[in-house]
């Protein structure tokens, strides 16, 4: 049971586990949707000025809180549970990554993305704001992210959430497809 | 202390994000090429007890912690904001190699350079906010 809960765990426990949160936060009287927050953020900070960010953020507490603790769970997994293990992907993904000059992975995320030598390059702090920005001005635009789309959105049967989530996956295969051998 | 419960809530996420390793840039990749069932079992199987869920609560119409129905706001029904915002959104998923969620629980995991998405992504918000008359919908 220990050895249950501290190593990686099945996609089924995961799974079950999130739809857990997405009911919890229904019982609390709110909404699961992790992206709100990037909004709630702009109407603390720079973006008052403009009519979209122009309510008052402290009506998402709740949210920003959960973001918070959204950190804090990062934190403990990596402290006091499987933290720094390898991800075991399948054998054709490091494959097919290798093909793109990855190594096999040898901790949760690739140091060819994200360590701070590799960050520190045209290149690779490109790759970041790239990724963060599209993140961010989709989300918005699509009206959600995974957790307010694929989750909530798919669950309540919305049919603009299907519509959404064919196009993270239109945009998904066209980067790791069309784009990734151009960019690594 | 009326928002304890959500950093609680927050933190399970978190939890759930890094021990189901949703959170690894390598998870996506591996879902983007279809190479392992791992990722679509975890969205699946949640959408699906999902969808029993919300069913059971429209159903005996279900009251939340303070005594209100359990309302769904539905999503606006416009198709060109929800194609275009989810090619771009998925477009910056496979590059970064997370959703919001995750941008945030990787910073928790020690990831710092995840902050640079992080700022990016709040600026990519704010850049909507900005264009947003100007965008097709």
């Amino acid at each position: 049971m220990k050895d249950f809960i501290l190593d990686p765990w099945p996609w089924w426990f995961s799974g079950t586990l999130i739809a857990v949160i997405m009911f919890l936060m229904l019982f609390f009287g709110k909404t699961f949707g992790f992206s709100s927050n990037l909004r709630t953020i702009c109407a603390m900070t720079f973006g008052r000025k403009i009519k979209f960010f122009d309510f008052d953020w402290r009506e998402n507490t709740w949210n920003l809180t959960f973001l918070v603790g959204a950190a804090l769970g990062g934190f403990i997994a990596y402290t006091y549970m499987h933290g720094g293990v390898s991800v075991d992907i399948s054998t054709e993904t490091i494959h097919d990554l290798k093909a793109l000059g990855f190594s096999t992975p040898k901790s949760m995320q690739p140091d060819e993305v994200f360590s701070w030598e590799n960050v520190l390059t045209l290149k690779g702090f490109f790759v970041l704001a790239a990724g963060g920005f599209l993140v961010g001005f989709g989300t918005r635009y699509a009206g959600g992210c995974t957790s307010g789309h694929a989750i909530s959105g798919l669950s309540n049967l919305q049919l603009p959430s299907l519509v959404a989530v064919i196009g993270f996956f239109i945009g998904g295969l066209i980067m790791t497809h069309f784009l990734f051998p151009f960019i690594y | 202390m009326k928002f304890f419960k959500f950093l609680i809530a927050g933190t399970i996420f978190g939890i759930i994000m890094a021990q189901s390793e949703a959170m690894s840039w390598y998870r996506i990749q591996e879902m983007f090429r279809f190479q392992s069932f791992h990722m679509y079992g975890i969205i699946g199987t949640a959408v699906v007890l999902g969808v029993v869920g919300v069913f059971i609560i429209k159903k005996f119409k279900v009251k939340d912690l303070n005594g209100n129905p359990i309302e769904f706001q539905p999503k606006e029904r416009q198709w060109v904001k929800s194609i275009l915002g989810g090619t771009l959104f998925g477009l910056g998923w496979a590059l970064s190699g997370a959703c919001p969620g995750p941008i945030v629980v990787n910073v928790g995991y020690g990831l710092t350079s995840m902050l640079i998405v992080l700022f990016f992504a709040i600026l990519g918000t704010y850049t909507y906010g900005l264009l947003r008359d100007k965008l097709p919908h």
